[in-house]
């Protein structure tokens, strides 16, 4: 390489054309299982992830995603790409709902990441009707597992969609708001733009 | 032990196999075959053996698909130097212009060690010869090279 370099060189390459053209190409092919991009929000900037099936993960790390990165290459696949593209609409439903615009995400969401007992309870957090709260031990009453309060804190915590799937309507029973994963603040945040929001109207 | 997202390993070596693509093709079959690699490597790496060396296999994959583009687009036997334009003031000749000149296999031996960075042995494994010829090839395409770029020692 050196001994070629002091005789000339090869134009470099364009590579963020080579790059686009190489996502597009294997979307087409199905190669590609799991688009990302980031997204800065009121809540902090935001790694986005989505399978073809929807979105999949959603987390509070957009600043320094490489952790989450190589736990969705193992998790789900290695056909990993960075796709701002793909994740376009997840990302305006997700914005809408953060600016109060919208009551719930209503785009597709891919379940892979939440499995056993944090499956059951993350499907119980999507019933819970915008603007309320409940609290970790009612959470707990209905997936039928009383005495797991503290389980459901931890499936809350691990929730991989949060703010599509409201693990923030879940607090402490005294009234404290406990924690979440994208940080008390950002909990603060969202249950205060639900209760700001107007009530739904009866007809759509 | 897991592997690491396809997006850094194009990030790591994205620069190196268009080095190769564009070393042995023109800009726009260039372009192609460095999709088509990533997009063979994309295909294969869930399967991908952990002890392979990446950049290695990314870089023989990316040979293989700028010969298959030469052979479609020259219809010439392998082995034989398809046609380009003659060499215009030599001081003006870029790398990849220069390498374009060479005999087919002396390109192929300079771009698989000198850019693509593999040792003689993959090297002639790559060129279905034994390492010697290799090592050999790649020589007289440096010097090549030299006299038409009159290189640094002249």
């Amino acid at each position: 390489m050196a001994e070629l370099e002091t005789m000339g060189t090869i134009p470099d390459a364009p590579l963020d054309g080579l790059r686009a053209r190489l996502v597009e190409r294997a979307a087409e092919r199905g190669l590609l299982d799991v688009a990302y991009r980031t997204l800065d929000t009121a809540l902090g900037s935001l790694l986005l992830a989505a399978t073809p099936a929807g979105l999949v993960s959603v987390t509070f790390d957009g600043r320094d995603p490489i952790a989450t990165l190589d736990r969705l290459a193992s998790a789900v696949s290695p056909r990993l790409l960075e796709t701002p593209a793909r994740l376009d609409d997840a990302a305006r439903r997700l914005e809408a709902l953060i600016d109060g615009r919208a009551r719930a995400f209503g785009g597709p969401l891919d379940m892979t990441l939440a499995r056993g007992f944090g499956r059951g309870v993350v499907e119980r957090l999507r019933e819970i009707p915008y603007g309320e709260t409940r609290s970790y031990a009612q959470v707990a009453v209905a997936v039928g597992s009383p005495r797991a309060v503290r389980a459901v804190g931890t499936a809350c915590r691990r929730n991989p969609l949060p703010i599509a799937i409201p693990c923030h309507r879940v607090v402490r029973s005294d009234g404290a708001l406990g924690q979440y994963v994208g940080g008390i603040e950002a909990k603060r945040l969202l249950l205060g733009v639900e209760a700001a929001s107007p009530p739904a109207p009866l007809v759509e | 032990m897991t592997r690491a997202p396809f997006e850094s390993i194009v990030a790591l070596h994205g620069a190196r196999v268009w080095r190769v693509c564009r070393a042995l093709l023109d800009e726009a079959d260039a372009d192609d075959a460095w999709s088509e690699t990533f997009l063979a490597a994309l295909e294969a790496y869930p399967r991908l053996a952990h002890h392979e060396r990446i950049e290695g296999w990314l870089v023989t994959i990316a040979h293989r698909k700028a010969i298959d583009l030469l052979r479609r687009r020259s219809r010439l036997e392998v082995g034989e130097v398809p046609d380009r334009a003659a060499p215009e003031a030599s001081r003006d000749l870029d790398l990849a212009r220069a390498l374009a000149l060479l005999p087919l296999r002396q390109r192929e031996a300079v771009v698989l060690h000198h850019l693509g960075g593999l040792p003689f042995i993959e090297v002639a494994a790559a060129l279905g010869s034994s390492a010697d010829a290799a090592r050999r090839a790649s020589s007289d395409g440096v010097r090549r090279l030299r006299e038409l770029l009159g290189g640094a020692d002249g």
